[in-house]
């Protein structure tokens, strides 16, 4: 199988500009020149960090790309760069966070609703089908708009549009297996509903829900930069790629390294995503495989 | 079952669903936030004399259940509440807004369908050659890119840089809008034989409509290959060619026919895609539509157009769908209506 993932460049290209990423964000301190929203300041005690997010640098601001400054500085003078290199931490947070809770909350619900059928099913189901009557960008705009600004506020909101869709997803998954003469012969020899459904039902359903988690991670980035760059999540100044882009954008004219490179940001995140889920579902499914 | 017996029943299939939806709907305006009166209001600034108006006025005071009842009597009654920003009532702002979007996603769908179909099917025959991995770039970079970043560089380098597009609205700065029979500008400007306003309409439409069909088509095109290339390799495409029907003709008439079929259930579920696009794409382009009017809502705090907004596009959303349901059983004699 692997042999098969190998061959394919693309879902190595994904799986290389996602191993960067986690390292970019696991490593930011040591592979940002400066940090963000702190700076080092002399003193006679030696070098202290001082926060001064709102501290306009005249001598620096708004200077176009150089060696010094890769990716130039924004209008309070602060490295783009860095807040690039710190804002994966903030974006990796989102997409894990956001499809790790909604997948468990859709794997309970759907599994829950495949295995018994009955009433719980059709309840279940019925209100997905509400769920998913939304666009998920306008379902979470609405949601995080009650809640407000705040990134944890955005999670929560895409937490609340996300899950249905892995709860149906999950459910087709169980309702298929369930009919398997595998899972017959375990009911036949008297293993427990939860027995069947974590050990015999999960394990084999994981494949799929895989490559749709990959998928997802990088929709999920998309909306929350979208979010973000409306004005609902981080507060500003916050390193975080779609507020930067919503906050240069008033600079374009003036500073087009401002918007540019935190859309590259995301733009190759979520290719990395969308290419290593495309390379996973070709590897799992045959059928697709062409 | 006839076809207007199973519309009947799909719209009588979405009345629970709508339902559903405007519990969402209660459930974020009045449940979540802390203090909804003044969430209505207009958040912290609001003035003391506004909460009490309207805690009276929402029925706030009572309990959930009763407030939802009132709620929904209000909807029926077509009363989506009044809009804080706009001072009037939300469903005359949506109203008013709604040409504009409309006007923009069908111009967005005109540029992403064919241009997606089209390019499917040239990377589906000529599979591996270099039109095909041109087109499949295209197409994961499409639904990889960010629609509010690509949106802000097309203006750069269009609007700015070469500046041949305007950078935003739907007209000219001083232009009349031509007179209103539809709503679209367009369609409008022809009827009134107004060839100014045509020609700055259009002009405003591209980046607009490019930009929020981009990702559509990309995701059309990707359906469309590979769905050809399954096709393709089909029995009945292997019969149609030994018994010697030209090239061309298995292509179209054979293989294209089916293939279309998964491509038209995306169409419909992109229309989610592109209501979703509107409200970034309208912001950027400061294009008066409904997109424009929920951000600005949003960041007001201004929650019964916010909530409007959301049941106005879950509605269109459940209708498109349905109407892409019926097409599949015009272009695929094979699917019954209500059957399975």
């Amino acid at each position: 199988m692997l042999h098969l993932f190998r061959r394919s460049l693309l879902s190595m290209i994904g799986l290389v500009l996602i191993l960067f990423l986690i390292i970019v964000a696991l490593f930011a301190p040591l592979i940002a020149s400066e940090h963000p929203s702190y700076v080092e300041v002399q003193t006679e005690q030696g070098t202290t960090r001082v926060e001064e997010r709102w501290e306009i640098h005249f001598d620096r601001k708004l200077q176009s790309p150089s060696l010094q400054h890769l990716f130039g500085t924004d209008d309070y003078g602060r490295d783009i760069f860095s807040m690039i290199v710190y804002g994966s931490q903030t974006s990796l947070r989102i997409c894990l966070m956001v499809v790790i809770i909604s997948t468990l909350a859709g794997i309970i619900l759907g599994g829950l609703a495949g295995y018994f059928g009955g009433v719980i099913d059709e309840v279940l189901m019925r209100i997905t089908d509400v769920f998913l009557a939304i666009p998920y960008l306008i379902l979470a705009l609405a949601v995080a708009a009650a809640l407000g600004r705040s990134i944890d506020h955005i999670m929560e909101a895409m937490i609340i549009t996300w899950w249905p869709s892995y709860a149906r997803l999950f459910r087709g998954q169980v309702l298929a297996i369930r009919e398997q003469q595998y899972v017959e012969a375990a009911r036949s020899v008297g293993a427990s509903n939860s027995r069947i459904l974590f050990r015999h039902i999960l394990p084999n359903s994981i494949a799929p829900l895989i490559v749709e988690i990959t998928l997802d991670l990088g929709a999920v980035l998309l909306v929350a930069a979208g979010l973000s760059f409306i004005g609902l999540g981080a507060s500003p100044g916050t390193a975080e790629w779609g507020l930067m882009i919503s906050e240069g954008r008033t600079l374009m004219f003036h500073a087009w390294w401002y918007v540019t490179f935190p859309g590259l940001a995301i733009l190759f995140v979520v290719l990395g995503f969308n290419l290593l889920g495309d390379g996973l579902r070709d590897v799992t499914d045959p059928k697709l495989r062409r | 079952m006839k076809t207007w017996e199973y519309i009947v029943r799909r719209l009588i299939l979405l009345i629970p669903v709508i339902i559903g939806v405007t519990i969402i709907t209660f459930t974020v305006s009045h449940v979540i936030p802390a203090d909804p009166a003044r969430a209505f209001a207009g958040g912290p600034k609001a003035q003391p004399e506004a909460i009490a108006h309207i805690r009276a006025e929402l029925h706030l005071d009572e309990p959930l259940w009763k407030q939802y009842f009132f709620y929904l009597n209000d909807l029926i009654h077509l009363n989506l509440g009044k809009s804080y920003l706009e001072n009037r009532p939300v469903l005359e702002s949506l109203r008013d807004y709604f040409p504009a979007t409309f006007e923009l996603t069908m111009v967005a769908m005109l540029i992403a369908v064919p241009l997606g179909i089209i390019g499917g099917i040239i990377s589906a025959i000529k599979q591996n050659k270099i039109s095909d991995h041109f087109s499949r770039i295209i197409a994961i970079v499409g639904y990889s890119l960010p629609i509010f970043w690509l949106a802000l560089m097309l203006q750069y380098l269009f609007a700015y840089l070469v500046p041949i597009l305007p950078l935003e609205g739907r007209l000219s700065v001083g232009m009349v809008p031509p007179t209103t029979i539809t709503g679209f500008y367009v369609i409008d400007s022809i009827l009134t034989g107004n060839v100014a306003t045509l020609s700055s309409s259009l002009l405003h439409l591209i980046l607009p409509a490019f930009t929020l069909g981009f990702s559509t088509l990309a995701i059309i095109l990707r359906m469309t290959r590979s769905s050809m290339l399954e096709v393709m390799s089909a029995d009945y495409i292997r019969t149609a060619r030994a018994k010697g029907v030209p090239e061309r003709k298995v292509i179209y008439q054979h293989g294209l026919r089916n293939a279309l079929i998964p491509t038209l259930t995306v169409i419909g579920l992109q229309f989610g895609a592109l209501l979703s696009g509107a409200v970034l794409t309208e912001t950027i382009f400061n294009w008066p539509g409904m997109g424009r009017f929920a951000a600005n809502a949003v960041l007001g705090l201004d929650f019964n157009s916010v909530m409007g907004f959301t049941l106005i596009v879950a509605i269109i959303y459940v209708i498109a769908n349905l109407i892409v349901d019926l097409l599949y059983a015009m272009v695929d004699p094979r699917v019954k209506l209500g059957g399975g």
